[in-house]
């Protein structure tokens, strides 16, 4: 088989097994929102305007939670040593881990935010943008997230790192999201402004991100 | 002494040595001279005497970016030549460049209180500064995370060189965004649009905060350079017990 579909059916096996923690980001998301209206009260028509913004933070935050294990896990049981001196190029391979952990985690929230948009009263139309923000912005929030589970490969209090060093390198992402999906709905903007900024910073993401984390596992591993 | 003898550690902290009294007293000067200069400055028509925090304001503005310029040329130096020098210019530099982030948000903040009516606005220079600190925190937070020096620098390399997007979104994000923060007045098409009698004092001032920053990158250059000495010492007498 081709080593790197290999690497893409393992990595996606071993998400949805148990352990994998696949589904455990849609329910932390789910739990995240559930506490805003607790946090800002259950007013609906406020709910309504800060939806979007809700469920967009609790996508950046739902994607932290399976990043730390992107690569430690590996590290941990010795099958990071392999890729590393495997014949298959080390940013494709990372950039395929990318991929995997973006079906396994980013895809299931953005199926489930439609559902869960109704408790903070969305409307269809706000849904859909929504779910098409987050379909274009997710796979940024992997691979920015990447670059710092690859630095923080080797620490073994990583996680806390992690999220300290990727959060402010994903500003754009949410600024972009947000903006869009608020767009879609409220305008002034027209949807597309904010919307292909969004795509742009996804598709650069996609080429910086496995090229700095693979850079950053080579420097690690040695 | 031709410059590659600088990559010597034992030559630098000669050099350094030598240097830190002369650019420290020069340091000095230059600042009483700045701030003789800023005081006398004429008030704005406008703004009246809340505009001589400018002359604290954009110089450290200046140096926080110059910070994170100083640590990405290092993260090159790092991975490309493997330099130890380098990792130590990088981690000198982050504490410095933090340092002076957050004097230009504080000074930002309470010059925007009597102008803008505000500490804070979510404007888009603000905020690509305040992301800024962040990721000097979070090199710092590296730093002090892995134990390892050589193998922190290499892990710091790779953020600096990512972070440095945000460099450019500062400068220009007065350009892309049109809010609150006023746009570019001193590097411009066609001139400054700031009066010789404020620009002048400002320039002294920048010249001040430039010459305070090689100071103190110099001086905490040389101090890591003798901790890693100390370390390495302990590290083989702890080995020489056992």
């Amino acid at each position: 088989m081709n080593p790197l579909a290999a690497i893409l059916i393992r990595d996606m096996r071993i998400a949805i097994r148990v352990g994998g923690g696949a589904l455990m980001g849609v329910l932390f998301f789910l739990v995240v929102v559930t506490l805003v209206p607790f946090a800002v009260g259950p007013d609906l028509a406020l709910l309504k305007r800060i939806g979007p913004a809700i469920l967009w933070l609790a996508a950046l935050l739902a994607s932290l939670l399976a990043l730390d294990r992107l690569f430690t896990a590996d590290h941990e049981d010795g099958s990071l040593d392999l890729i590393l001196m495997g014949r298959a190029p080390l940013e494709l391979v990372v950039a395929m881990k990318g991929i995997a952990h973006w079906l396994t985690t980013g895809l299931p929230l953005i199926i489930a935010a439609p559902l869960i948009g109704l408790f903070l009263n969305l409307d269809p139309p706000a849904e859909a943008a929504l779910a098409l923000t987050l379909l274009v912005g997710t796979p940024a929030l992997t691979f920015i997230g990447m670059i710092g589970a690859a630095i923080a490969v080797t620490l073994r209090r990583g996680g806390l790192l992690l999220a300290v060093i990727v959060l402010p390198l994903t500003v754009p992402v949410l600024i972009f999201g947000v903006a869009a999906a608020n767009a879609a709905v409220v305008g002034p903007v027209p949807f597309g402004t904010p919307f292909t900024i969004l795509c742009a910073l996804t598709l650069a993401s996609i080429v910086v991100g496995p090229f700095a984390a693979a850079a950053a596992l080579r420097q690690e591993m040695e | 002494m031709p410059v590659t003898d600088l990559a010597n550690p034992t030559r630098f902290l000669a050099l350094a040595n030598r240097l830190i009294p002369w650019l420290g007293a020069l340091t000095l000067i230059v600042f009483a001279y700045g701030i003789d200069r800023a005081m006398l400055a004429p008030d704005d028509y406008q703004q009246g005497a809340t505009v001589k925090i400018m002359f604290l304001h954009v110089p450290s503005a200046w140096l926080g970016m110059l910070g994170w310029g100083v640590m990405t040329v290092a993260a090159l130096g790092t991975l490309v030549w493997r330099h130890p020098l380098a990792d130590v210019a990088a981690k000198a530099a982050a504490p410095i460049g933090a340092a002076f982030t957050l004097l230009c948000l504080v000074t930002g903040s309470l010059w925007g209180r009597p102008e803008w009516g505000t500490y804070w606005v979510w404007d888009a220079r603000l905020t690509s500064e305040l992301i800024l600190l962040l990721l000097y925190l979070g090199v710092i937070a590296v730093w002090r995370t892995v134990e390892d020096p050589s193998r922190a620098a290499r892990a710091v390399a790779v953020l600096t060189l990512v972070g440095a997007v945000d460099l450019p979104i500062i400068k220009f994000s007065v350009d892309w965004w049109n809010t609150l923060h006023q746009g570019s007045s001193v590097f411009r098409l066609g001139g400054s649009t700031i009066d010789p009698s404020i620009l002048m004092p400002l320039f002294v001032m920048a010249i001040a905060f430039t010459l305070l920053f090689v100071t103190l990158q110099l001086a905490a250059m040389r101090n890591e350079i003798l901790r890693r000495r100390v370390r390495t010492l302990r590290l083989m007498q702890a080995s020489a017990v056992s």
